[in-house]
């Protein structure tokens, strides 16, 4: 069979994306490029017999070699002949997308220019007259609307027919060619013969406008009216937390947690039950059978229930992101987002870290600089997660009855007061060096393309399966051994496990904060495996059978009137509750960390720094409030 | 003046672009001496800016658009 490869490039917000999605579908493979944390995605297509490769190199406004992604696109060109390569251009903001497609042009690679999202231009006043821009180029050009059957159609029917060899620069575009090497090889300082290409890079772009697109005035455009409000003074702002509000709604509350329970109950209790009485039934023994069920299947519940979270909060993030609602948030964000040494990109990542830490862990992708990246993984942990708040309530509820609600939110606060000032701290010890400028295209607002979104969310969600999810079964496992097991075999209970003497171990770790004994050691180690594991654990080693984390504050006085009552004091209590606040990250968060920053010493550190964080704050909560005569 | 004066719905015509870090980035971006650049609006605060460059818009902060020197067309 005849096979072809196609490379796509362009700036970013062209279409690009869309364009590969839907030529491909499905049919795609999503990696990162050697080194670097930027999205490689493949994908084939079969079209009248030809077996078509696309590759979609990612965006990028230059080839400068300024970010990864650059480096991106400049290695791909050096090391692969691709049979086409076509650049996307978005025709209504031609003279900026021009600069890249003269960028590859003298680099002599032969390009099929495609002009995007024709009807978008026409309602900017612009057209572009297709005859005399190949005639100027000498390039072969194709004019397209985006998402579309007629699209995919027109654009597979040129790939081919097209013969690439025969593309043959124009005239203009070698004298143009000609000039820039002359440049280039005076004998003027490096930087003035950066800025002089660049300048007469932007002047033969005037010369093409001028001569290929006619303007006819229009009004100001829908985007300019939706800007006066969502991207304008302080009103943005309060739009900004409702449409989170809506988004974590839909995620905690409306579709994402009901999906999640019942996956939840359908593994870990209701399969579980049924695994356990087969097993029973057909004679397997105990420890087997408790690994098996308690182990291996509890273990894939984990994993498994993550799921549909993670698809319905990446289903919205990818779908705002497609309206270009995104890079408005992170222009109202900055002004608050630099004062932490951050920038506004940052805001919606941190955000997600009150719902979960591995979807915000995840989001920190979309970051400019390493720097940025790291920080906002290591600070998201931080924050209450949606794990933490039952622990955080039930606490509360059994040592503050008349406060409960205040303490909480207090927890709340002190989360992010500790995050962005840990963000701080990263940002001017161990991670100074660029301070990334703030360059940020506002896109215009678009309906987002649903088959991209679908596919994001898929990819995002297939990720954290595969990759987190292997690191969370093992743990698993191990968490179950620990709680199952000690010196002499089997446990009959928790308390006699080795999970309880570790917890008695690092107990001695928390002489100064009050409390130093086995059972909140072994909270702390069990939260390791999920936060909301520190309720039931503290459930079975008070001696109540089924701690639920639904009805915490019903279940306060059964608490109190157990031994936590004598353990705690108010004053520990709180201590204990600031240390499970910002300890370290669930393995399910270290093996997300693990997965994005692909090492294996952010994710150790992101352990080790957590823990430290937490152990200093609590023991400053508990020592001066004991000073202060509260304990 | 500088870029960092406009104020929403000022015109203004590049002069120059001092030299530094970003003055690469600020140029591959569109910003080139003569190019026109409408103000359209500011974040919170006042900062950063949104701004019109060659039938697109950009966002950047008051600090950086000190680099660009412009004179005010309307």
């Amino acid at each position: 069979m005849p096979s072809l490869t196609v490379a796509l490039t362009g700036n970013p917000n062209t279409g690009k994306s869309t364009i590969f999605n839907e030529l491909t579908g499905a049919h795609q493979k999503t990696g990162n490029w050697p080194g670097v944390t930027v999205d490689k995605k493949e994908g084939y297509v079969n079209y009248e017999g030809y077996d078509i490769s696309v590759v979609d190199l990612p965006g990028t406004y230059s080839i400068s070699t300024r970010s990864a992604e650059e480096q991106v696109v400049i290695d791909y060109f050096q090391h692969n002949t691709p049979d086409i390569v076509l650049n996307v251009v978005d025709s209504s903001n031609i003279e900026r997308n021009l600069f890249l497609t003269l960028q590859l042009l003298e680099m002599g690679i032969p390009l099929l220019i495609d002009f995007n999202m024709k009807d978008e231009a026409k309602k900017r006043g612009m057209s572009v007259n297709m005859h005399s821009m190949e005639q100027l180029l000498g390039m072969p050009v194709v004019e397209t609307i985006g998402r579309s059957n007629k699209t995919m159609q027109k654009l597979l029917d040129l790939f081919i027919s097209i013969d690439m060899k025969r593309a043959d620069p124009s005239g203009m575009l070698k004298e143009y060619i000609d000039s820039i090497e002359t440049i280039r090889n005076s004998n003027k300082p490096i930087h003035v013969i950066e800025e002089d290409v660049v300048a007469a890079r932007y002047a033969m772009i005037d010369r093409i406008v001028e001569k290929t697109v006619t303007f006819s005035e229009t009004e100001e455009s829908c985007s300019e009216k939706i800007d006066r409000y969502l991207a304008n003074g302080m009103f943005a702002p309060i739009i900004f937390f409702l449409i989170l509000y809506a988004v974590f709604q839909i995620t905690f509350s409306w579709i994402g947690q009901p999906i999640t329970t019942i996956l939840d109950h359908l593994i870990c209790v209701s399969f579980a039950g049924y695994a356990g009485d087969f097993f029973c039934a057909v004679g397997v023994s105990d420890w087997l059978r408790s690994l098996l069920v308690d182990g291996i299947i509890s273990g894939v519940g984990a994993v498994v229930s993550f799921v549909p979270l993670i698809f319905v909060l990446f289903f919205c993030l990818s779908f705002l992101d497609g309206t270009g609602y995104m890079a408005r948030v992170a222009f109202i964000a900055d002004p608050f987002m630099r004062r932490f040494g951050l920038t506004g990109k940052g805001i919606m990542p941190l955000m997600l870290g009150f719902g979960c830490a591995v979807p915000s862990i995840m989001g920190a992708r979309a970051l400019d600089s390493e720097k940025d990246r790291i920080i906002s993984m290591l600070v998201a942990p931080f924050l209450t997660c949606g794990a933490k708040l039952p622990v955080m309530a039930l606490l509360a509820a059994v040592f503050f009855p008349d406060h409960a609600a205040n303490v909480v939110f207090g927890m709340y606060l002190l989360g992010f007061i500790v995050a962005i000032f840990a963000a701080k701290l990263l940002g001017v010890t161990l991670l100074k060096n660029d301070t990334a400028a703030f360059l940020l295209e506002l896109p215009p607002y678009r309906m987002p393309d649903m088959k991209t979104v679908f596919l994001e969310t898929w990819d995002k969600g297939k990720g954290f399966l595969v990759k987190a999810g292997t690191i969370i079964f093992v743990c698993s496992v191990l968490i179950w051994f620990l709680s199952k097991y000690n010196f002499h075999g089997f446990a009959a209970q928790m308390s006699e496990s080795f999970l309880a003497l570790l917890g008695g171990g690092v107990s001695y770790l928390f002489v100064f904060h009050g409390f130093a004994t086995w059972e909140a050691g072994a909270a702390i180690i069990s939260g390791l495996f999920a936060k909301e594991v520190v309720v039931s654990t503290l459930g079975v080693l008070y001696g109540l059978a089924d701690a639920d984390t639904e009805r915490a504050a019903e279940q306060a006085n059964l608490f109190l009137k157990s031994g936590i009552g004598t353990d705690f004091t108010a004053l520990s209590a709180f201590s204990f509750m600031v240390f499970l606040q910002l300890y370290t990250p669930c393995i399910t968060a270290l093996g997300t960390i693990k997965k994005e920053a692909g090492s294996w010493k952010w994710t150790g550190f992101s352990a080790v720094f957590s823990f430290l964080t937490a152990w200093v704050v609590s023991l400053l909560v508990y020592q001066i409030g004991k000073a202060l005569g509260l304990g | 003046m500088t870029l960092r004066d406009g104020k929403a719905g000022m015109v203004l015509k590049v002069k120059h672009v001092a030299d530094s870090d970003l003055k690469q980035r600020l140029m591959a971006m569109g910003i080139i001496p003569g190019t026109q650049i409408k103000v359209l609006r500011s974040a919170p605060f006042g900062d950063p800016m949104a701004v019109r460059i060659r039938s697109y818009n950009l966002a950047l902060r008051r600090e950086d658009a000190t680099m660009v020197e412009v004179q005010k067309i309307s």
